[in-house]
C-alpha cells in the first residue's frame, strides 16, 4: 500500500533521514518508534508533502506522490494526524471533520465517523479548540478519516494524553483497520502502546531504521534499549 | 460649539449628518471587508486597495456613459449593472495580480506592503493614461436623486438609503459566505493552519487567490457606491485607504462586526463633527479617539475569546 524507497529528507543542508526502505501491507499497523530527535514527525510531514524529499520515493497503490503537494496526496489516499494535533481551534467540531471532506466532495459527514466518536457527535457544535486533548485527538483522527484514506498516519497520538484513553485509542486504531482495511502507520515512543496496536514494528535512529520486526516476534528488551536515553 | 443651536436643532442637524454619512459609511464597510478579509487570510496589506475600489468606480463612469448613449432606455437600472461589472472587473484584476505578485511573496510579508504600493502607483498611472487626470462623475438615475422628508427640517437621501441596503445585502451575503459555505470553511481552515489544511486536501493557493479576488471585488462594489459622494479621479483611492486602515486596526482584523461597528462609528463621527469643526479637525478628534481605543483594547473592538 505504502512503498518508500531510498528515502532522504533534509531541512536546507542538514539531512535528517538518510535513506530509509520500507513497505506497509494493506490492513497492516506499522510502529516506527524512536527518541526525541530521530526523525519521526520529519518523516511524517515530508510523507504528507509539507517537508520536501531531497532524493528517493514514496508510492501509494503503486502511484509515486514524491512531488506531489499535500492536497494532491490527500486525494491519493494520505491522511495525516500531526503531532500536537493541529485541530482549527476557532471552528466547530463539525467543520474541523468537514474540512476533511474537501477532495471527495461530499456534504456530509459519513456517519461510520460519529459511531467511532461518539463523543465527538455530542460535542459537534462546540468549537474545536474548547476540546480536551484526548477529544482534540479523536478529532484529528475524525477529520483525518474524513478523507476516506488508504494510508493514515498518526505521529505520536499518545503525547499529552491519559493512560486510560490510550488503552481505547489502540482500540479504536484496531478497529479502523480492521472496518476500513487501511494501513497505518503510527510514530511512537511509548513501548506498551506500540505493542499494543502494531503489527510489525520499526525502529528509527538518527535518521536511519535499525530495527524491522513483527508483532508476535519482537524482542521487547531490545526496543526498549532503543528507547531508553 | 453647540452653543449656538437650540436642542431640535441639534437633534435634526445629528439625524441629518447621520443619514449623510450612510454613504461614507457603506464606502468604508466594504473597503474595510475586503481589505480585512485579504489582511485575515494571507496577512497581506494591500496598500492597493484604494485602486481596486477607483477601478469599480470608473467602471461605474463607463456603464453610466454607455447606457446613457446607447441604452437610454434601461438607464434606470444601469447602476445594478454597473455594481455587477465593478465586482467581475476588479476581481478579476485582483486574481491576476495574486497570481503575477503577491503569490511569490508570502514568505515576505514586508516586500507585499512595497509590491502593493508599487501597484498602487502603477494603478494610478494607468489610470491618468486611460481617463485623464482630470475627475469624472457619473449621473444617477432620477430615482437615485432627491431625498425623503422625515420632518420640516430633516431630510433622508435616497441614494445613501439605497447605498445603505446595498451594502448590508453585501456584508451578510459576505457572512454567509465566509460561515456557511464550503469556500468560506476552507478560507477559515487557511487562515488557522495553513500547513494543516493543505494536509487535510485543501488547494491553499487556489483558496488564496479566490480570497484575494473576494477581497478587491467588494473593493470595486465599494467604488461604485463611491460614485455617489465624490468625483473619481486617479488618485481619489488615496484619501480612503487610510481611514480604512484605522477602521481595519479598530474593528479588530478577524472580525465582520467589528468592521461593520467600526466602520459605523468612524463615519459617523467624522459626518457629524465635520458639520461643526472643519474636516481635518474631525479627522485629527477621530484618530486621537480611535488611538486611545486601542491602548485599552490593542486587539481591536471586537476579539476571539477562545484557547489556542
Ligand atoms: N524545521 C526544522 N529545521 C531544521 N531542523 C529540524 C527542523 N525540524 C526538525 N529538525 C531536526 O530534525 C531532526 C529530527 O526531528 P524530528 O523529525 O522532529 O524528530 P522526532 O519527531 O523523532 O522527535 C532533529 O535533529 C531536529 O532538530
Ligand atoms: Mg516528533
Amino acid at each position: 500500500m505504502l512503498q518508500i524507497d531510498h528515502y532522504h529528507v533534509a531541512y536546507g543542508q542538514s539531512e535528517v533521514l538518510h535513506g530509509l526502505d520500507f513497505t506497509v501491507a494493506p490492513g497492516e499497523i506499522v510502529a516506527i518508534m524512536g527518541r526525541n530527535g530521530m526523525g519521526k514527525t520529519t518523516l511524517m510531514k515530508s510523507l504528507m508533502g509539507i517537508v520536501p524529499t531531497s532524493q528517493g520515493s514514496a508510492q501509494v497503490d503503486g502511484i509515486d506522490v514524491t512531488a506531489l503537494k499535500s492536497f494532491e496526496r490527500v486525494s491519493r489516499g494520505i491522511a495525516y494526524v500531526p503531532q500536537g494535533r493541529m485541530i482549527f481551534p476557532t471552528m466547530t467540531v463539525q467543520e474541523n471533520i468537514e474540512t476533511g471532506l474537501t477532495t471527495s466532495g461530499s456534504t456530509k459527514v459519513p456517519d461510520g465517523i460519529y459511531e467511532l466518536f461518539p463523543v465527538l457527535l455530542d460535542m459537534k457544535s462546540r468549537r474545536g479548540g474548547n476540546l480536551s486533548g484526548g477529544q482534540q485527538q479523536q478529532l484529528a483522527i475524525a477529520r483525518a478519516l474524513a478523507t476516506n484514506p488508504k494510508v493514515l498516519l498518526l505521529d505520536e497520538p499518545t503525547e499529552g494524553i491519559q493512560p486510560s484513553i490510550i488503552r481505547e485509542m489502540a482500540r479504536v486504531l484496531k478497529r479502523i483497520r480492521d472496518e476500513r482495511g487501511l494501513s497505518i502507520i503510527v510514530s511512537e515512543q511509548v513501548l506498551s502502546f506500540a505493542l499494543d496496536v502494531a503489527d510489525r514494528i520499526l525502529v528509527l535512529e538518527n535518521g536511519r531504521l535499525v530495527h524491522d520486526e513483527p508483532r508476535s516476534s519482537v524482542d521487547e528488551a531490545k526496543v526498549a534499549g532503543f528507547l531508553s536515553v | 460649539m453647540f452653543a449656538d443651536y437650540t436642542w431640535t436643532e441639534l437633534g435634526s442637524i445629528f439625524a441629518m449628518q447621520g443619514f449623510a454619512g450612510l454613504i461614507l459609511f457603506s464606502v468604508f464597510v466594504l473597503m474595510a471587508l475586503g481589505l480585512a478579509i485579504i489582511f485575515g487570510q494571507m496577512g497581506v496589506i494591500n496598500m492597493a486597495h484604494g485602486e481596486f475600489m477607483i477601478l469599480g468606480a470608473y467602471v461605474t463612469y463607463l456603464c453610466s456613459n454607455f447606457f446613457q448613449a446607447f441604452l437610454p432606455g434601461l438607464f434606470s437600472i444601469y447602476f445594478f449593472i454597473a455594481m455587477a461589472l465593478a465586482f467581475v472587473a476588479a476581481g478579476a484584476l485582483g486574481a491576476f495580480v495574486e497570481w503575477a505578485l503577491i503569490r511569490h511573496l508570502y514568505k515576505r510579508p514586508l516586500d507585499t506592503l512595497l509590491a502593493t504600493w508599487g501597484l498602487s502607483l502603477i494603478m494610478q498611472q494607468a489610470y491618468r493614461s486611460i481617463f485623464g487626470a482630470r475627475e469624472v462623475g457619473v449621473t444617477l438615475p432620477d430615482w437615485l436623486l432627491g431625498s425623503i422628508a422625515l420632518t420640516d427640517i430633516i431630510e433622508i437621501p435616497i441614494n445613501g438609503l439605497f447605498v445603505m441596503a446595498l451594502t448590508l445585502v453585501i456584508a451578510v451575503g459576505v457572512y454567509f459566505l465566509m460561515f456557511k459555505s464550503r469556500m468560506g470553511m476552507q478560507t477559515r481552515a487557511v487562515v488557522q493552519n495553513r500547513v494543516m489544511a493543505g494536509a487535510v486536501g485543501i488547494n491553499t493557493e487556489w483558496v488564496d487567490r479566490k480570497t484575494y479576488a473576494l477581497g478587491c471585488g467588494i473593493a470595486g462594489i465599494a467604488g461604485s457606491a463611491f460614485t455617489m459622494i465624490g468625483s473619481t479621479g486617479p488618485t481619489a483611492g488615496q484619501l480612503y485607504i487610510v481611514d480604512t486602515f484605522l477602521i481595519v486596526v479598530f474593528g479588530g482584523a478577524a472580525s465582520l462586526l467589528g468592521t461593520i461597528a467600526s466602520s459605523f462609528a468612524i463615519s459617523q463621527a467624522q459626518s457629524t463633527m465635520e458639520f461643526f469643526l472643519s474636516g481635518s479637525m474631525a479627522k485629527v478628534l477621530t484618530l486621537l479617539t480611535v488611538v486611545g481605543i486601542l491602548m485599552l483594547r490593542p486587539e481591536g473592538l471586537f476579539s476571539h475569546k477562545i484557547r489556542r
